[in-house]
């Protein structure tokens, strides 16, 4: 049952860092289930438009709306908008001072007004579904990559937010690592998580995204299932970008 | 480049921005207006006050006071300078000291730490006298008995405590990772201290360190308890003369105005820095 309003739709996004135009008019929407995976070289505005998204960058131009609200308008709360959005970054992020718990539960606790007893019941929960409950004690710094970028996923799931963002959230760990981070989005996406990530990982776009985007130069420069453009790209740009996985073994 | 063409809605969203940017100005200024009245009244309508003037805010002693006591202050601001510079010396010296590392150090580790244990303790005043007095008492052949050396000396060694205690929380802030990183380029301790520690310390620690510079620019004024004619014992020797407050007032004002040049310092290195190593974004 997916509603006839998408979760986000992005409009003519624009986005300027000085003299930089890093996205020039995106488009996209993103209907409620769907997993839809940005490709793109560095620099070609993935992170960017997922910053816009999160309104932890304001547009220069264009609309961008979250469950039919216009989230762009400075009237509206930004803290409000976050409330309902998870993000993952790519370097984590976890807060080094607190432990894998303590971060967790930290937005639910004080953003989201839980007891704590509730919280940490439901963090664990959480932890305990990704692999993680032993380590609930542990600093971040202490765990391996992989585990501290399923604690991050862990902490942006733990206010069950309408939309998850993932900044390619495997690009900081090596490939042995890479496996149960993937795996765990994977299991997102079967219950129904609506995701929208930039990644690196083409092989795993084509099996979990429900839709491909490829940005160049700050535009979406070709869209559809991954079927179409990972394997049938019609754009020439797209080619030479995918020509460069083919080569190295990764698609 | 010229300004590129917008929509319609990002021309209302700028609107609406400008507006509140407005809005946000206009009510600051009518809170401070505000504000600055009813301190202004309470203070101007309370009962004493033609006699609080009279003994604390006349101008013509404040006047006849200013020349005398701006030579005093050039007296505080030698010796603050002077201080200054000895002060970051030593504050560095002994901060890095307590970061060797090694059993051959462990003497001179404890020096330094025994040295910031005895004189962030020692309240200044005390040891102003202790060396002011003390120290010319020993009667020692080419001890300086000035007591603006004796007093400058003191000041020294008490900040350089503090600021010794700023410099080594610089040091520890700065990421494990770095040193690992200095050190595996081959870089020697010393190296990788000079060139790759102490430059991001000292650059995270330059708003406290500004901070203990306000300070001291006020506390130089404490040589006076020693007899040097710096602004407070002017503003003292014009006090005693005019039997009026106003000096200590006017000296207390120039004071202010020295330090606020290097508050704004403060606010604004903290804030390039915030601009040159932190990423952008709206938090």
């Amino acid at each position: 049952m997916s509603s006839p309003v998408p979760v986000l739709s992005c409009q003519q996004v624009v986005k300027r860092f000085g003299e930089l135009e890093v996205l020039r008019g995106v488009n996209l929407e993103v209907a409620e289930h769907e997993v839809v995976v940005l490709i793109g070289a560095s620099g070609s505005g993935k992170s960017t438009l997922l910053r816009c998204i999160n309104l932890l960058e304001t547009v220069d131009d264009g609309v961008i709306v979250l469950d039919g609200q216009d989230i762009t308008d400075p009237r509206v709360n930004r803290d409000l908008v976050r409330r309902r959005i998870g993000v993952v970054f790519q370097a984590y992020n976890l807060f080094p001072h607190r432990t894998v718990l303590d971060n967790v539960t930290m937005a639910p606790r004080f953003v989201h007004r839980m007891t704590r007893p509730a919280a940490e019941q439901a963090a664990m929960t959480l932890l305990a579904r990704i692999g993680l409950a032993d380590k609930a004690r542990e600093f971040p710094d202490r765990l391996s990559g992989g585990q501290q970028q399923r604690a991050a996923i862990a902490r942006a799931l733990a206010y069950h937010p309408r939309l998850l963002l993932l900044d390619e959230v495997t690009s900081a760990l090596d490939p042995e690592l890479v496996g149960e981070v993937l795996a765990l989005i994977r299991d997102l996406k079967s219950q129904g998580m609506t995701i929208v990530m930039a990644t690196h990982e083409m092989t795993f776009a084509r099996q979990v995204a429900d839709r491909v985007l490829f940005l160049h130069d700050g535009t979406v420069l070709e869209s559809g299932p991954p079927e179409q453009v990972l394997e049938h790209p019609v754009e020439p740009r797209t080619r030479q970008f995918l020509a460069r996985f083919i080569e190295g073994g990764r698609l | 480049m010229s300004q590129p063409a917008v929509s319609a809605i990002e021309r209302d969203r700028q609107a609406y921005r400008r507006a509140q940017a407005r809005r946000s100005t206009a009510i600051a200024a009518i809170s401070t207006v505000v504000f600055a009245g009813a301190l202004f009244l309470a203070v101007t309508r309370s009962p004493g006050w033609p006699r609080v003037r009279q003994q604390f805010f006349n101008l013509e002693v404040a006047g006849d006071s200013l020349p005398r006591i701006l030579e005093g202050l050039w007296l505080n601001i030698r010796v603050l300078v002077v201080a200054e510079v000895l002060i970051l010396i030593v504050g560095l010296a002994v901060a890095v000291t307590r970061t060797l590392r090694g059993p051959i150090f462990v003497p001179l580790r404890a020096l330094a730490a025994g040295y910031t244990d005895l004189f962030r303790g020692i309240p200044l005043i005390i040891l102003l006298y202790l060396i002011g007095f003390g120290v010319p008492g020993l009667r020692l052949q080419g001890v300086p008995t000035s007591v603006v050396v004796l007093g400058t000396t003191a000041m020294v060694l008490t900040y350089s405590a503090y600021v010794a205690e700023v410099f080594r929380a610089g040091i520890d802030s700065v990421h494990p990772s770095q040193r690992a990183a200095a050190r595996s380029l081959g870089l020697t301790y010393r190296q990788s201290m000079r060139l790759v520690v102490l430059p991001q310390a000292v650059r995270r620690v330059a708003p406290p360190l500004l901070n203990d510079f306000v300070a001291l620019q006020k506390d130089v004024g404490l040589i006076s308890v020693l007899g040097a004619v710096d602004a407070v014992r002017a503003a003292q020797i014009e006090s005693a003369e005019s039997f009026n407050f106003t000096p200590y007032v006017v000296a207390g004002l120039l004071f202010v105005a020295l330090a606020i040049p290097t508050a704004r310092a403060a606010d604004w290195t903290a804030a390039r820095l915030e601009r040159r190593e932190r990423a952008a974004g709206v938090l």
